[in-house]
C-alpha cells in the first residue's frame, strides 16, 4: 500500500465524516467548524492530485476567509444558541431537494463520463498545459488571464455587484428600522428580550 | 536495519527526521526566546529578571512549563466542551506548520543523500505560509466563543477583525517579492538573493563616484534594498498577525481582562503561549528569508555547513529582539486607529507598491533606471521622515477629525 492510498483513505473518512456530522450538528458554530474541516480535507484532496496552487487557494479563501467571516457573523448576531427556523422564502425546502437531486445527477454523470468530457470539450490543450507545470501557478495564470479572461472578469464584476447590492439593501433596511440596523448586538439584544 | 530503511525508502526517513528535528528545534528556540524576552525587558526596565533556575535563569521557562503542565485542568461550566479543548491546539498547530517552508541552512550531503535544511520545498511556499497564517485565526476565535464568557468573546471578535484586515496587507506585501523572484518557492527566493550587488553602471564615467560605486561589490544582493516598502508593510502586518504589542488588542488587559485566553489555565494556556512565540519566530524567519537573504552570509572553510545555520539564526534572533524591543517601548494602539492603519494606509500602500514593482521590472527597463527609481523613492521618504513632516505626526483619523471639528465649532 503506497502512502498516497493511505492519505486518500484518511482524507476520504475525514471529509465524509465531517460533512455528515455537519448535517446533524445542532449548534451553528459546530456546523461552521465541521465545514472548515471539510474544506481542509478537500485541500488535501487537491494536494494528492498535485494541484498545490488550488490547495493553497482552497485554504486561504474558503477555510481562511469565508469561514472566519461565517463564524464572525454567527458570534456577532448571537444565533449560536437556538436555530432560526422561520424561513422567509416559501417553498424553499422542496426547491432545495429538487436542485440537490439535479446536482447529484450532474456529479454522477461527470464521474461516469470521466475525462472524456474534458477532452471532447475542447479544453484538452489547456489541461495538458496545466498538468505540465508542477504546482500549476504559471500555467493557470496564463490560461485564466488570456483564454478565459472574459469569464474571469465577468465573475469579478458579478461579485462586486453582489457586494454593492447587499450594501444598498442593508441601507434601505436601516432607513426602515434604524435601531436594529445600527449594530449587530442590538439585534441580538432584541431577540433576547423577545 | 538496512532492510528496514530500504523497505520504507530513504525519502520517507529523511522527511520524518526533518519534521522531528524541526519540531524539537522550535520547542528549544521557544524556551530561549521566552527567557530572552524576560531578560531583555527586565534590563530595559532596570530589573534583574529571572535568575533562579540554571545559569542566568535559563531554565526558568522550563520550570514554568512544568508548573503549567501539572496544574489542575479546569473548564468553566458555561464553556462549550469540545471547542474549548480544540482551540489551543488550533492556535499552536498552524504556527508550527508554517515553519515547514522556511529554509534555515544550505544543502548538505549525508550518507550520499543531498539534504536541504527545509522541511518541505513547496513550489507555492509563500502561499502555504499565508494559508497557515489564515488558519491561525481559528484558535483565537474559537477560544473566545467556547469560553462562554463576555470578555473572551469581545477579544475574539476584535481579533478576528484585526487578523482578517492585516492578513490582506501581509499577502499583498509578498506579491512584489514573487514578481521579482519569478517564483513562490522560498528556496528559489533565497537563491535569487545569493551573491553581491554587481555591475552597478549608474556612475560610470564620473571619476570619483565610479570608485565609490565599487563598494556595491561587497553589498549582499538582498531584496531589502529594492523592496524595502514591501518589507515595511510585511513587518507591520506581521507584528499585527502575531497579536504582539503594539497590536495586542485581542488580549488588551486594561479593557478585556486577558481577552480570548481569560478562561484558560494550565497546559491549555501554555499552548496559546507556545503558539504565540512560535508565530513570532516564524514571522522573523520569513522576514529573513524573503528580504535578508535567508541563510546567506560569509562562510569559512572551518565547518562549512555550520555558517549558513549560524547566519540564519543570527538574523532571525535580531528580528525576535525587535519584537521584544517594540513590546517594551510602544503603547497599545486604539482599536479604530488599528483599523485605520490597516485599511487606509497599509493596503493602499501595498497595492501601489505592487504597481510600481510591476512597471519597473518590465522587460526592457534597464537596471540603471530601476536603481534610479528606487534611490529617488528612498531619498524622498528619507527627506519626509527626517524633516519630521507634521502631516505624519498629526495623521488625520476619523476620530481626530471629529474631535477637531467639535473643538473648532465650540470655539466659534
Amino acid at each position: 500500500m503506497s502512502i498516497d492510498v493511505a492519505v486518500f483513505g484518511v482524507m476520504f473518512v475525514v471529509v465524509l465524516g465531517s460533512s455528515i456530522a455537519m448535517l446533524f450538528a445542532r449548534n451553528a458554530v459546530h456546523v461552521a467548524l465541521f465545514l472548515v474541516v471539510t474544506q481542509i480535507g478537500l485541500a488535501v484532496a487537491f494536494l494528492l492530485e498535485g494541484a498545490y496552487f488550488i490547495a493553497a487557494i482552497q485554504i486561504i479563501v474558503y477555510a481562511g476567509a469565508i469561514m472566519v467571516l461565517f463564524l464572525f457573523v454567527i458570534m456577532l448576531l448571537g444565533v449560536d444558541r437556538r436555530e432560526a427556523l422561520n424561513e422567509p422564502l416559501r417553498g424553499q425546502r422542496p426547491l432545495a431537494v429538487g436542485l440537490a437531486a439535479l446536482l447529484a445527477a450532474e456529479v454522477l454523470y461527470v464521474a461516469y463520463k470521466g475525462s472524456d468530457l474534458i477532452t471532447t470539450g475542447g479544453g484538452s490543450q489547456a489541461l495538458q498545459d496545466l498538468n505540465a507545470d508542477p504546482g500549476n501557478v504559471k500555467a493557470l495564470a496564463r490560461v485564466v488571464f488570456s483564454r478565459y479572461l472574459l469569464p474571469f472578469e465577468v465573475t469579478s464584476i458579478l461579485l462586486v455587484v453582489a457586494v454593492v447590492g447587499v450594501m444598498v439593501l442593508a441601507r434601505q433596511m436601516s432607513a426602515i428600522s434604524p435601531v436594529s440596523a445600527r449594530s449587530g448586538s442590538s439585534v441580538a439584544d432584541k431577540e433576547e428580550a423577545a | 536495519m538496512s532492510g528496514l530503511i530500504d523497505a520504507i525508502g530513504p525519502a520517507v526517513i529523511i522527511a520524518l527526521v526533518k519534521v522531528l528535528v524541526t519540531f524539537v528545534m522550535l520547542l528549544g528556540i521557544t524556551l530561549l526566546v521566552v527567557w530572552a524576552e524576560r531578560k531583555i525587558i527586565a534590563d530595559m526596565q532596570s530589573r534583574v529578571g529571572p535568575n533562579r533556575w540554571g545559569p542566568f535563569g535559563l531554565l526558568q521557562t522550563l520550570a514554568d512549563g512544568i508548573k503549567l503542565f501539572f496544574k489542575e485542568d479546569f473548564r468553566p461550566r458555561t464553556a462549550d466542551r469540545w471547542t474549548y479543548a480544540i482551540a489551543p491546539i488550533a492556535t499552536m498547530v498552524p504556527a508550527f506548520l508554517a515553519f515547514a517552508v522556511v529554509p534555515f541552512g544550505n544543502e548538505v550531503t549525508i550518507a550520499g543523500h543531498p539534504i536541504n535544511f527545509i522541511v518541505s520545498d513547496l513550489n507555492i511556499g509563500i502561499l502555504y505560509f499565508l494559508a497557515m497564517g489564515s488558519l491561525g485565526v481559528y484558535g483565537i476565535v474559537l477560544a473566545g466563543w467556547a469560553s462562554g464568557s463576555k470578555y473572551p468573546l469581545l477579544g475574539a471578535i476584535r481579533s478576528s477583525a484585526q487578523l482578517i484586515s492585516y492578513e490582506i496587507a501581509l499577502g499583498l506585501s509578498l506579491v512584489p517579492i514573487a514578481l521579482v523572484a519569478h517564483s513562490l518557492s522560498t528556496l528559489d527566493i533565497v537563491g535569487a538573493q545569493a551573491g553581491t550587488i554587481r555591475n552597478v553602471t549608474f556612475f560610470d564615467g564620473i571619476p570619483v563616484l565610479e570608485q565609490v560605486a565599487n563598494i556595491f561589490r561587497y553589498v549582499p544582493n538582498w531584496y531589502i534594498w529594492s523592496q524595502w516598502p514591501a518589507f515595511a508593510i510585511f513587518l507591520v502586518a506581521g507584528i499585527a498577525e502575531t497579536n504582539r504589542p503594539p497590536f495586542d488588542l485581542p488580549e488588551a488587559e486594561t479593557e478585556l481582562v486577558q481577552g480570548f485566553s481569560t478562561e484558560y489555565g494550565g497546559i491549555r494556556f501554555a499552548m496559546f503561549y507556545l503558539g504565540e512565540y512560535i508565530h513570532v519566530v516564524v514571522i522573523s524567519a520569513m522576514a529573513v528569508t524573503l528580504f535578508f537573504g535567508g541563510w546567506s552570509g560569509p562562510g569559512f572553510d572551518f565547518l562549512p555547513w555550520l555558517w549558513p545555520l549560524f547566519w540564519f539564526f543570527f538574523k532571525t534572533a535580531l528580528f525576535v529582539y525587535l519584537f521584544v524591543w517594540l513590546r517594551a517601548t510602544l503603547p497599545r494602539l486604539r482599536y479604530d486607529r488599528l483599523m485605520w492603519l490597516g485599511w487606509k494606509r497599509l493596503i493602499p500602500a501595498a497595492l501601489l507598491w505592487i504597481m510600481v514593482t510591476a512597471v519597473v521590472n518590465t522587460e526592457g527597463v534597464s537596471r540603471n533606471v530601476r536603481l534610479g527609481v528606487f534611490a529617488a523613492l528612498f531619498l524622498l521618504v528619507l527627506a519626509v521622515v527626517l524633516r519630521g513632516d507634521p502631516r505624519l505626526k498629526e495623521a488625520v483619523t476619523p476620530q481626530r477629525r471629529r474631535t477637531q471639528g467639535r473643538l473648532s465649532r465650540g470655539a466659534a
